[in-house]
């Protein structure tokens, strides 16, 4: 299908960005449940769509199936397509029951899907008519994940978006950290701002519903993840100001990050150095001992998580990987701005995707270690490639300077693999 | 609108993927977004294939609704018959692809393939239909041939129904075909797996067709058996019983003597060993898909020895044959697709054992019961890297070894109720062979489960104490008993004497 075009992020040496419009596979945004409803603790996801929408959240879920989850799915059926059944009224009664069965939900966010778009239902309308009849107990919101308008973490994008027309306002000065983080990083994060005087911090998602941070002019706003283009967009509708910066992955890019974020607080420069200074020193000792195994070596991003940019640019400044192609499915010049400066300026990125022109060009380079989804992995293990699967990326802690070392051990696990296997 | 947690088949087009990937030569276009590609996981992760599924998807987004989908769809079906080079193209809709209604169709003609048109309505049915209906659309095209005359060659027959992602599919494969070998039956296709559409063009050329799964292959048997008049196998060799009933009717159609086939299980004798005496009467809940469930139920009740405390299927197609066969052994079907249903009736029925499927493992873990899988939906485990099939005589053997390993064994069953006072036996101590992370039996319901406790007598505390020495595994049976007993009677309390007298009275 088609590739088009376009200019180069930075520089006039840098090859033009690829631009790809054929077959995906990439996740929907529906994905971004299997962590939000971790991350908010009192929140349910209740998807509107159809069996596949269901069965995709409960293969993404894998292993998770344990606990009653805090999803569903409202499965729309043929007698609600063909108008047998109202679809406003048949949506009233799973809620009733659903939140019947779990009166310990405070937010309960309605998922819009492929279908539920398609055929055009209000499910914002649906919100509002429901958080009217179960306040004070729950609210109810909604975000759309649906595969049509939304690639994987965009998910995270639609349903923090969602959040912030309910923040309370507040024109004190605070820090906002948005995008969401393992408890272990937020505790980290959180440490390293206190001791560099830097507060209050807040961070959304918050842990809990009912502890939604404030926002208003007073709030500087620093990204954690690097997809959050409308969350931010209305975040600065509501008067907060966005600080750009390297996204904190690897010792230099979270120095980075905390640093813009610090200053841009007036925190004293002297101070920030001080309370980073232990972790810089860990972060790097971690990361160098898995350097010797990835120096030199040549990697291959697939479109994933949106995490490529970021990743790729630790991985070939402080690993010394060679990036053969940088593939994301979508890219927000703007907030990646700090990121392309850092990145090798031949590098190749490619926005989109053709999946079968990308495995072709991916076979011909035939790179020491490609990063892909889990559909793919096997297929080129198969034919010879080694693989990292991206989703682990989102999965596991890989933010800040505590986790930088076992973020690069995730890239070296499977080379060391295979130089351990001998059959 | 239906509530979902987790769901026990995937979508109608998931079953055509089976099917697709199951044979060679097939491609599948598919008019999905981009989420839908989630599907190529199950082939490539929980199956561990070594290739993509041959499927395309066409990945619209919302701003090709209303003009370029169509587009979209002939450059994608135009581009896979160019890479991929198939013999035949199948097309269809994903539940999002049926709303935009473009009518792939249409939208090949002018391919230089046959092309075949699946209408598999998303919001109505599910993954096995889908299959089913994939394959019985594939066989229609395809078949065709008669067989050779029977002077001076073997019998043959086709065996129909194995697919990719199937419970054990490869493994039944290999050994009903080595069974059908020492028969002298020839296999002539084994289909959709490893199947080619030529190899679909040579299913008349066979005396006879075998119907390993139902849910997926009796449709295409059915027209197979119309146009070509071809029998069928309807016996699914499932346990030892079965298999020799099978064994007898392949035999029949070939005209062949069973006799070579008869001593080739050690589960008969295995169940007759001393040892395997403690499984008599050990309660066990079965669900699955209806295939598994009723052979499982038999070979549960007829060859092991366990009381049958309940049978269920998702498959609402089969849902008269599970009910029929729920009603032999005097009880009553549970027919749901709701996984919060099986939950409340297997918390109830209190099994010592539960066989079911992934859904139903996850479920014996929270309320900590025994659990063997015997059906789809499946997991990585359930393709092992070892030979390990459900059928035939060596699927006997499988049976009972992965269903009565998560039991207590017999001997260490009567050590530990001689030596329950020892500390090394503490109550709730699990099998050793369970491994650490085995989780501990209890007699009480786990918190959180639905269960209804009707407290109708009370024990009092010289009975409780003796309920107390009661071994662990027999313990909630002669509680429930007792309770009984004393219900029948309208005692109110329940004493030493009581429990005495419920236990003479059941011993009878
Ligand atoms: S892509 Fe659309 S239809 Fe498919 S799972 Fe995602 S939301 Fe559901
Ligand atoms: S370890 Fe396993 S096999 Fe051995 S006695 Fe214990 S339960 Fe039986």
């Amino acid at each position: 299908m088609s590739a088009v075009v376009a200019r180069p992020p930075s520089g006039c040496d840098a090859p033009p960005i690829l631009r790809e419009r054929g077959q995906r596979e990439v996740f929907c945004g529906l994905t971004g449940i299997v962590w939000l409803h971790r991350r908010i603790q009192d929140a349910f996801f209740l998807v509107v769509g159809s069996r596949t929408c269901a069965h995709l959240l409960q293969s993404a879920a894998g292993v998770m199936i344990f606990a009653e989850p805090r999803f569903a799915t409202a499965i729309i059926e043929e007698r609600d397509l063909a108008g047998r059944a109202d679809m406003d009224d048949e949506l009233d009664r799973v809620v009733g029951r659903l939140l019947e069965r779990r009166p310990d939900i405070r937010m309960l966010f309605l998922v819009g899907s492929c279908p539920s778009e398609v055929i055009k239902l209000d499910l914002s309308r649906a919100a509002a008519r429901l958080t009217r009849q179960f306040l004070p107990q729950t609210r109810v919101l909604s975000y759309s994940g649906s595969g049509i308008e939304t690639t994987f973490t965009q998910g995270e994008d639609a349903c923090l978006a969602s959040l912030v027309p309910e923040l309370p306002g507040s024109d004190a000065k605070q820090l906002l950290v948005a995008g969401a983080l393992p408890d272990a990083v937020e505790a980290e994060f959180a440490g390293l701002f206190a001791q560099a005087g830097v507060g209050p911090v807040r961070f959304l998602p918050p842990r809990r519903a009912t502890e939604l941070p404030a926002v208003g002019p007073g709030t500087t706003l620093i990204l954690a993840q690097p997809f959050l283009t409308e969350t931010t967009r209305l975040l600065e509708g509501r008067g907060a100001r966005l600080v750009t910066a390297p996204f904190p992955i690897g010792a230099e890019g979270t120095t980075l990050w905390l640093q813009a974020a610090a200053l841009a607080m007036g925190a004293d420069a002297a101070r920030v150095e001080a309370a980073m200074a232990p972790g810089i020193a860990r972060a790097k000792a971690g990361v160098a001992r898995h350097r010797p195994m990835l120096e030199g070596r040549r990697i291959f991003f697939f479109p994933d998580s949106q995490l490529e940019i970021p990743l790729a640019r630790f991985l070939s400044r402080e690993l010394g990987m060679e990036l053969v192609e940088v593939g994301t499915p979508y890219l927000n010049r703007q907030h990646l701005a700090g990121e392309f400066e850092l990145l090798p300026s031949n590098t190749q990125i490619s926005e989109g995707q053709d999946v079968d022109r990308q495995l072709d060009r991916c076979r011909a380079a035939a790179p020491d270690l490609v990063v892909c989804g889990l559909g793919l992995a096997n297929p080129l293990e198969a034919e010879g490639l080694a693989t990292k699967w991206s989703i682990e990326l989102l999965f596991s802690p890989i933010h800040g300077f505590e986790q930088a070392g076992d973020l690069a051990g995730l890239f070296t696990r499977p080379l060391r693999r295979r130089a351990v296997l001998e059959v | 609108m239906q509530l979902t947690l987790w769901t026990y088949e995937g979508p109608p087009h998931v079953g055509a993927m089976r099917i697709a990937t199951a044979m060679t030569g097939v491609h599948y276009v598919l008019h999905a977004p981009q989420g839908d590609t989630y599907a190529d996981l199950l082939f490539t992760m929980i199956e561990r294939r070594d290739r993509r599924p041959p499927v395309t998807y066409t990945t619209f987004q919302a701003r090709d609704l209303g003009g370029d989908t169509a587009e979209l769809f002939k450059t994608a079906a135009r581009d896979a018959v160019e890479r991929f080079r198939p013999e035949v193209l199948l097309v269809g809709a994903s539940c999002t692809g049926e709303l935009i209604q473009d009518n792939p169709e249409g939208l090949t003609r002018g391919l230089d393939v046959p092309v075949i048109a699946l209408d598999l309505p998303s919001y109505q049915r599910k993954e096995n239909w889908g299959a089913s209906e994939t394959f019985y659309q594939l066989v229609r095209r395809f078949a065709a041939g008669r067989p050779l005359p029977r002077e001076g060659r073997q019998p043959c027959c086709n065996i129909l129904g194995p697919t990719a992602l199937g419970f054990r599919h490869r493994d039944d494969v290999r050994e009903i075909e080595s069974l059908l070998g020492r028969l002298g039956v020839a296999v002539n296709v084994v289909a959709p797996l490893s199947a080619s559409p030529a190899d679909l063009a040579r299913l008349g050329e066979a005396d006879f067709n075998i119907v390993l799964y139902p849910e997926i292959a009796d449709t295409a048997a059915q027209y197979l058996q119309k146009q070509f008049g071809q029998p069928r196998v309807k016996t699914v060799p499932i346990g030892v019983a079965a298999t020799r009933e099978f064994v007898a009717e392949v035999a029949a159609l070939a005209g062949l003597s069973a006799a070579e086939c008869e001593r080739n299980s050690n589960l008969p004798w295995y169940s007759r060993s001393v040892d395997a005496n403690y499984l008599t009467g050990k309660r066990v809940f079965i669900f699955g898909d209806a295939t598994h469930a009723i052979a499982a139920a038999r070979v549960a009740v007829k060859e092991l020895g366990f009381e049958l405390v309940g049978l269920g299927t998702y498959s609402r197609e089969y849902a008269r044959d599970v009910r029929q066969a729920a009603a032999s052994y005097g009880l009553e079907a549970l027919i749901s697709d709701d996984y919060l249903d099986v939950e409340a009736r297997i918390a109830a029925t209190e099994p010592e054992l539960v066989l079911g499927t992934q859904m139903e493992r996850h479920i014996c873990k929270r309320l900590g019961i025994p659990c063997a899988v015997i059906s789809a939906p499946v997991h990585v485990q359930d393709f092992p890297a070892r030979f390990s099939p459900q059928m035939g005589f060596e699927g006997a053997n499988v049976l009972f070894d992965s269903w009565v390993h998560p039991l207590m064994m017999g001997l260490e069953e009567h050590l530990l109720a001689m030596f329950r006072e020892d500390s090394e036996f503490a109550e709730g101590a699990a099998p050793s062979h369970l491994g650490v992370g085995a989780m501990p039996l209890t007699e009480e319901a786990p918190a959180g489960a639905d269960v209804l406790v009707v407290e109708d007598a009370q024990w009092d505390a010289e009975a409780e104490k003796q309920l107390k020495r009661i071994p662990i595994f027999v313990r909630g049976k002669a509680r429930r008993n007792t309770e009984a007993f004393a219900r029948e009677r309208g005692l109110a309390s329940i004493s030493l004497q009581t429990l005495y007298d419920a236990r003479a009275h059941y011993a009878r």
